[in-house]
């Protein structure tokens, strides 16, 4: 039984010029301790789909879907009480902007032990003791110490540890992280992602790595979907999706790539799509 | 004489420093952003300054346009010397240089038609009437990939590839010898970022543009650049040609920089995957 | 190069600047009329306004004419009521409809008037302390904190006493003491947008100042303005209500509003209609534009705008 089965999802916005169709008919899955990358440009619906997935989308937002169940469950209509159980524990979530993420006016101890008192109920002592060891697995130095200090005295990577470490406070059994290493520089992007691959790897959860960074998939991935304008070009593992791409879209990124670059000019995506059905309505 | 003849843009010694203001009982504080650059350009051709956040790279781009007055050190544009202090900065040197920002959302004036935002330079520069500007405006709309009948429309009208090829255009206008591009392709979607780094090329090999081009993005500076200069807590720790610097990299930084650089390679995707099978099975 | 330009919108048709404008409407439209209580105000304000330009037509009465045979008639509906005075008469026999409908005017003016006034003033101080800043910057915003520092009709009485009472020297008055926030809201716009790309690329085209300061970074900072112009249209109405209730401002017999409420205050217990219509008007109106301006709001403010 896969952890989260999606089948058929749309998702509409109304706006002054009618209904938007964000997400137009996608299905996934992912299985226990897997990899899965939904990758996109924007507006190709990837982060609105994993929203809707966790009931956060606003309300103007029109939700269907032939099914979504998450480990057999279906979580379409279940009631904003048993939603809240449900997000933060057994799936967790975390977003671009690490420094925005967090609550400017707590400590992250607070912000982190709020959680785990939440979910768990645990007592003071255990709290501490638990968040002292989550700071210490995601490779915060001097956990004790840390737990004092309030977002803006830390970075950009450190504030998305602490992410990290309040995503997996609960050990949940799903993580979805939303472009989590896009605001951060390289060499903070690499040990973030480390640091995901091993916790994914040791806690045997499944994670969907929403991201626009084909390098991203490639480091990451086990298996992939290519969303463009809200529909599913493509699902492939992550090798074959590299080495033998089936969709002209998928091509055409690929081609896109400085380092796949032949000759002085690269290749663009109009020229994938010449004489493809999409190519009448490429407008970004 | 000849390399002289040949040099765009000479930087010597170039430092910035900022002040932050003391507070009742703290001391002033004083932080170097640019602890002293070197480098030369020859026209034509493109120097790429990589590194990562706050490694004053933004601060060095801002020197170069004139926007920030260097602290100490020389700027020889063209063959000639610029007083950079604030008054002193004649309009015909300013216009030799112009800059392409990182967020197309943010560089162009929400109130203001394209025509407009193309006009304004010429507006302001030279005694042309308006169709002549508006004649300028549409063959520059052209150039950089657009056509006429954007001229009377607004930015938000545009995605963000569109809006930055208007900003390039608005950089092109009073035909400047040198662009400064700080990050113009990062806030782009890799498609459309393919397209602007092809409009970049074609319009260098057309007006012999020199660029410098600022960047975090290893891939696009080893696509695009001729010269490599990696930057690190505001000094230059490694400068070369693209070849010297990719294939031989002599600072500890530049390799870090070069190993945490994820890579989409077929090789690299299938050792991962059998790290990855041997990891489980052991 | 036909390869590279797949973003651009290839659509042939040329948007002329007529249907821009139309297409913007539209879209303002669609986010104002979300708001119901700001539809409402807004009818409200444009039949205000027709009834105060064709008052000569409407008002059944002259404002000033003294009916000496009816005085203090009650409203028609009531006995004793005469219908040829619809709201009844006053004191000294004016019909208090006609001067319900000709104090109209005395209300919009008013309202135009003072916030043209301090909207145009504030603009012009709040775009220079905002762009210069520095010492210049300190010693407005230090002025304006005195000003707001008082409480606002205090101080428009104060003013009036020395300027002398009447119509004129109390609209002067309540500009001075809208104004403050005008400063403020056009101060913290245009540091805002001071710093963005496109004020630092028309600098580098060669724009000086004035040009940065009112072409460039003024036009995008008016949604704040329109609002705060909206609600202190109101407050301007309020405020000379208020001075005229205290006799420093319109002086009898000019049917101002507020005059009006000071005219008929002993007759409160033994005529009510005196005062209830008057205070009525003033509550209709103001309630008005307060619901235009929160609609104005949703629909200007992005900050706002959902999804």
């Amino acid at each position: 039984m896969a952890l989260l089965q999606i089948d058929n999802l749309t998702v509409e916005f109304e706006t002054a010029s009618g209904w938007f169709r964000a997400v137009d008919g996608v299905s996934l899955s992912v299985e226990k301790g897997e990899v899965l990358a939904i990758v996109g440009e924007s507006g190709s619906g990837k982060s609105v789909a994993m929203l809707a997935v966790m009931g956060l989308l606003p309300w103007t937002a029109k939700i269907t879907a032939d099914r979504m169940l998450f480990e057999g469950r279906d979580i379409r209509n279940i009631s904003p009480a048993e939603r809240r159980k449900l997000i933060g524990k057994d799936i967790a979530m975390i977003f671009q902007e690490p420094i925005a993420s967090l609550n400017p006016c707590f400590t992250v101890g607070f912000q982190i032990e709020e959680v785990l008192r939440i979910h768990l109920g645990l007592d003071r002592q255990a709290r501490r003791a638990r968040a002292i060891e989550l700071f210490r697995q995601v490779g915060l130095p001097n956990p004790e110490e840390r737990l004092n200090h309030f977002p803006h005295q830390m970075s950009g990577g450190q504030c998305q540890r602490v992410m990290i470490a309040i995503a997996i406070a609960c050990n949940p059994k799903l993580l979805i992280a939303d472009e989590p290493t896009t605001a951060l520089d390289v060499t903070i992007q690499k040990q973030i992602l480390d640091l995901l691959m091993s916790l994914q790897a040791k806690n045997g959860m499944g994670l969907i790595m929403i991201t626009h960074d084909m390098g991203v998939v490639a480091e990451t991935a086990d298996r992939v979907v290519v969303q463009y304008k809200g529909k599913k070009m493509e699902e492939a593992d992550v090798l074959s999706l590299f080495e033998n791409p089936k969709s002209n879209y998928t091509k055409a990124l690929l081609a896109a790539l400085p380092e796949n670059a032949t000759g002085d000019r690269l290749t663009t995506v109009s020229a994938f799509f010449e004489g493809a059905p999409e190519a009448a309505e490429t407008r970004a | 004489m000849t390399t002289t003849d040949n040099t765009m843009l000479e930087v010597r010694d170039i430092k910035r420093d900022y002040e932050l203001p003391g507070g009742l009982f703290k001391p002033k504080k004083i932080i170097h952003a640019v602890k002293g650059v070197s480098f030369k350009l020859e026209r034509g051709k493109t120097l790429a300054i990589v590194g990562e956040s706050g490694c004053g790279k933004s601060t060095l781009a801002r020197m170069l346009t004139f926007i920030d007055e260097p602290t100490a050190g020389e700027l020889i544009i063209d063959g000639e010397k610029i007083d950079t202090r604030p008054g002193h900065l004649t309009a015909e040197m300013r216009q030799k240089v112009q800059i392409v920002f990182q967020n197309p959302y943010g560089s162009l004036n929400p109130r203001q038609k394209i025509g407009d935002v193309l006009g304004e330079p010429l507006l302001i520069n030279t005694k042309m009437s308006s169709a002549e500007r508006r004649d300028r405006a549409n063959e520059m709309l052209v150039k950089v990939g657009l056509g006429p009948e954007h001229y009377n429309r607004y930015p938000h009208m545009f995605s963000g590839g569109q809006r930055q090829r208007i900003a390039i255009a608005r950089a092109l206008m009073l035909n400047p010898k040198l662009l400064v591009l700080d990050e113009p392709v990062s806030a782009l979607d890799l498609s459309v970022q393919a397209q602007v780094l092809n409009l970049l090329a074609d319009l260098q090999d057309e007006f012999g543009l020199t660029y410098v081009f600022i960047s975090h993005d290893l891939s696009v500076v080893r696509y695009i650049a001729d010269e490599v200069m990696v930057m690190y807590f505001g000094e230059a720790v490694e400068y070369g040609t693209r070849e010297e610097v990719f294939s031989d990299p002599k600072h500890e930084y530049t390799r870090t920089l070069f190993a945490a650089t994820p890579r989409a390679d077929v090789e690299s995707i299938r050792a991962r995957i059998a790290r990855k099978k041997a990891a489980t099975a052991a | 190069m036909a390869d590279t330009i797949n973003d651009i919108d290839s659509s042939p048709e040329v948007l002329s600047s007529a249907a821009l404008r139309r297409q913007m409407f539209k879209e303002f439209w669609f986010y104002f009329s979300e708001n119901r209580g700001a539809v409402i105000g807004l009818f409200v304000f444009i039949a205000l306004v027709l009834v105060a330009i064709f008052a000569p037509l409407i008002a059944p009465h002259s404002p000033f004419q003294q009916y000496r045979d009816a005085v203090l008639l009650p409203p028609a509906w009531l006995e004793g009521g005469n219908t040829s005075y619809l709201l009844g008469t006053d004191p000294v026999g004016r019909d208090i409809l006609s001067r319900l409908i000709y104090g109209s005017q005395y209300s919009l003016f008013i309202g135009v008037f003072v916030t043209t006034l301090s909207l145009t003033s504030g603009i012009l101080i709040g775009v220079i302390a905002g762009y210069y800043r520095g010492w210049i910057d300190t010693a407005i915003m230090r002025l304006m904190d005195i000003i707001l520092a008082f409480p606002s009709l205090l101080l428009a009485l104060v003013l009036v006493a020395i300027l002398g009472p009447g119509l004129t020297n109390g609209m002067i008055a309540i500009a001075l003491v809208l104004q403050p926030h005008f400063v403020r809201l056009t101060r913290a716009a245009v540091m805002a947008e001071k710093t963005r790309d496109y004020v630092t690329a028309a600098r580098l085209a060669g724009a000086g100042p004035l040009r940065l300061m009112f072409r460039t970074i003024l036009p995008n900072c008016t949604a704040p303005l329109i609002v705060q112009a909206t609600l202190s249209f109101s407050n301007a109405i309020l405020d000379a209500a208020a001075l005229g209730f205290l006799g420093m401002g319109a002086q009898p017999p000019a049917p101002e509003w507020g005059t009006m409420l000071a005219e008929a205050r002993e007759f409160i217990l033994r005529a009510w209609w005196v005062v209830t219509f008057p205070g009525l008007a003033i509550l209709i109106t103001v309630l008005a534009i307060n619901l235009m301006g929160d609609g104005l709001r949703d629909a200007l403010d992005p900050k706002l705008k959902r999804s």
